[in-house]
């Protein structure tokens, strides 16, 4: 890959843990953006890690304000760059999931109805990591987390994951795709495709996080890498409302990306069994659904071509 | 609807030393946006929300036909502050304007624009805050917001809403602080009037295109708003509130430039005076309601009383100096729109406490009133001077 030769622009002595996977998919997307560029940063791991005052890890400009503005931040930037007639320089979003698919969901949604020309990066690892892992709407089903604990009552989070992905795609939004920070190749094809795109562009990144995940910090790569294989998070891309999958793995069993992450001790044979149900039917629905979005996209274009 | 001229174009003056000015009957509202739209605004984001929303609305229009450069419809008064958020630090010049909830939505981000010194201006629409509901005019919203870092300034009546709107963006961007503009919603928001409007060429004059000592900018690559460590926390909110004290010479010298080129002046820009200094009684408050008690003033006046008035105008700084002109006086009467739940009312604690350091010994009567758009008459202004020459009183206006 030619953009692992490119300038860092995400500077190393920054201070996240040892195997963040959301450092590595930083430094992998800001490869991809370049320097021309304005990062809006909500509150979380990665503001408190990359600008601890007076040092920051961004070789781009870089603006943080709160929890769950972002995406109004972003727009802001972009109608002061329209304004002053700049059409080059973009705007790029990189928000925690507390921020995206909690706290900052209206905020974001706004952004996206009104169609501002932002790249809107998510970074899932699943938790309100920098507080100390409670869980969020991205939180998976059964997942241990300060506030979805285990005991006598329930046995960690009682609700599904919110499907934000979708929900932006619902938007009508031209571009809405998932990736991980292990598929590097996949994340920057994708952040430069969106970058190319005049509009709202979404990109749901799913990252590890050492301790709220309870994983070895030399596993990180491996875990989302299994994410993906097992099937528990599918990589696709939702372009002008057609829905295609990337990657379509060898189906390995749901198991192999639960064990040894502690969210998931609790779990017995009885709730594995659950979640692989889970997941083969939101797999099985995701096939289904390419299927039929790729037919109509063929249909139309047949159309077009006449 | 009452966008339409009336007037006639006129010289200010005696022969057109300062700018040219036009005389309009126009409703407080459109007269905001179109001052604003003079100001040459970058972007302009706003959420409908009464009484504020004629000036929202004139904008919308005003973009629609390329008047302003830019104008967003948000999904609410959170985004429409926090889009100026970025468009500021995008060195852009930024306006919204809002009121009451839209206020206490904005809360946080309030704090963290002025933290992050970014030049930005508001006009709050003052209306009271709930619980019970009301879209009536008192000052409860914008005094919640005293402690932001934002520099306030209370209007008496629409003509200084409009040539107080270009010194907020002048001295916004001059201090790297943003400003809030309070008109009485309602009260002002909603009346036609006469006014002369400062047009768009003796704006030019006075306020130069913004340039951003620091920005976002690929060029020159900076991070704004980081986090501070308690190293550096303190230091950081300690600058802030020295140099919003210091604002206050800002906000003297623009009141003094803008009277230049426009011929009109408000008091030294930090407070006003009417009567007051050979007054034995004073009134003392903020906002529309000044206006009536000019009204009483000058009746109490005719009927031999020595009664006078200091208007507060700049809220934010405090100008402590104002107590001066309470010494020697018999009495004081601070008249104010708000509350502060469970102690003293918020305007009446700030003067006794600085009057008390500056040892004047003039008894300084509390009066809270108004609230929910319950009316101030005239007669009602004379009452409390009255009743004040009993001696120190505390107390509620109306039922």
């Amino acid at each position: 890959m030619g953009e692992l030769e490119n300038k860092e622009l995400f500077k190393s002595g920054h201070t996240a843990c040892a195997g963040c996977g959301v450092a590595v998919g930083l430094r992998h997307i800001m490869k991809a953006i370049g320097e021309d560029c304005v990062i809006v940063n909500a509150t979380g791991c990665v503001e408190i890690f990359t600008t601890a005052y007076p040092k920051s890890a961004w070789a781009v400009p870089y603006i943080h304000c709160v929890f769950e503005n972002s995406a109004p931040v972003a727009a802001g930037v972009v109608e002061a760059l329209r304004v002053q007639g700049n059409d080059h320089t973009k705007v790029v979003v990189i928000s925690g999931d507390g921020a995206s698919y909690d706290i900052g969901f209206g905020h974001l949604s706004g952004m996206m109805e009104r169609g501002h020309d932002v790249l809107y990066i998510s970074y899932d690892n699943e938790a309100y990591m920098n507080t100390g892992v409670q869980r969020s709407g991205a939180t998976p089903w059964k997942a241990y987390t300060t506030t979805s604990q285990v005991g006598s009552v329930r046995k960690g989070k009682q609700q599904f994951k919110k499907p934000l992905t979708e929900i932006a795609a619902a938007h009508g939004i031209p571009y809405a795709a998932t990736s991980t920070s292990a598929h590097y190749t996949d994340l920057q094809q994708k952040v430069k495709k969106a970058l190319s795109i005049k509009g709202p562009k979404f990109l749901n990144v799913l990252m590890t996080c050492v301790p709220g995940w309870g994983t070895k910090p030399a596993l990180s790569m491996q875990y989302l890498k299994d994410a993906v294989d097992a099937h528990v998070w599918p990589v696709y891309e939702i372009e002008n409302g057609f829905l295609k999958l990337n990657m379509k793995p060898e189906k390995k069993p749901v198991e192999t990306y639960i064990k040894g992450q502690k969210r998931f001790k609790h779990l017995n044979e009885q709730d594995v069994k659950e979640i692989q149900e889970l997941v083969d039917e939101k797999w099985d629905r995701l096939l289904w659904k390419e299927k039929v979005d790729q037919e109509r996209k063929a249909e139309l274009e047949g159309h077009s071509g006449e | 609807m009452c966008t339409g001229v009336s007037g006639q174009v006129h010289k200010n003056g005696d022969g057109g030393e300062v700018g040219d000015i036009m005389k309009k009957t126009i409703e407080g509202s459109f007269a905001v946006a179109e001052v604003v739209k003079n100001c040459s605004p970058d972007v302009v984001a706003c959420f409908p929300i009464t009484p504020s929303t004629h000036i929202a609305e004139e904008l919308d229009r005003m973009y629609t036909d390329g008047k302003i450069k830019s104008y967003t419809a948000v999904e609410s008064e959170f985004s429409a502050i926090s889009m100026l958020v970025g468009a500021s630090a995008a060195g852009g010049r930024a306006f919204t304007t809002t009121d009451s909830q839209g206020i206490a939505l904005m809360h946080e981000v309030l704090f963290a624009a002025a933290g992050m010194r970014l030049p930005m201006v508001i006009v709050a629409a003052n209306r009271s805050l709930s619980a019970p509901l009301s879209i009536w005019n008192d000052h409860q919203d914008t005094i919640s917001e005293r402690d932001s870092g934002w520099i306030q300034i209370y209007c008496k009546n629409n003509q200084e809403v409009l040539d107080s709107v270009p010194q907020a963006f002048k001295i916004s961007e001059e201090t790297n602080i943003p400003v809030m503009v309070c008109m009485d919603g309602f009260y002002l928001t909603h009346l036609v009037e006469q006014i002369d409007m400062p047009e768009e060429e003796m704006i030019e004059k006075y306020l130069p295109k913004r340039t951003a000592e620091y920005k976002l900018d690929p060029e020159n690559p900076i991070t704004m708003g980081m986090y501070a460590m308690p190293t550096h926390y303190q230091g950081f909110r300690m600058d802030l509130h020295k140099d919003v004290i210091n604002a206050g010479e800002n906000v003297k010298k623009e009141m003094e430039v803008w009277g230049e080129h426009s011929g009109r002046k408000y008091g030294n820009g930090l407070w006003e005076e009417y009567h007051a200094e050979d007054a034995e009684y004073l009134f003392v408050g903020m906002g529309s309601v000044m206006e009536n008690a000019e009204l009483a003033i000058e009746k109490m006046r005719k009927e031999g009383k020595k009664a006078g008035l200091v208007r507060i105008r700049c809220y934010r700084p405090f100008p402590n100096e104002i107590v001066e002109s309470f010494r020697g006086k018999e009495g004081v009467v601070v008249f104010e729109k708000d509350v502060s739940m469970g102690a003293d009312a918020p305007l009446y604690a700030e003067l006794s406490s600085v009057a008390r350091e500056k040892g004047i010994e003039t008894p300084l009567s509390s009066f809270m009133g108004g609230l929910g758009g319950k009316d101030i008459t005239v007669e009602h202004i004379e009452e409390m001077m009255e009743k004040a020459k009993e001696g120190q009183v505390k107390m509620v206006w109306g039922e």
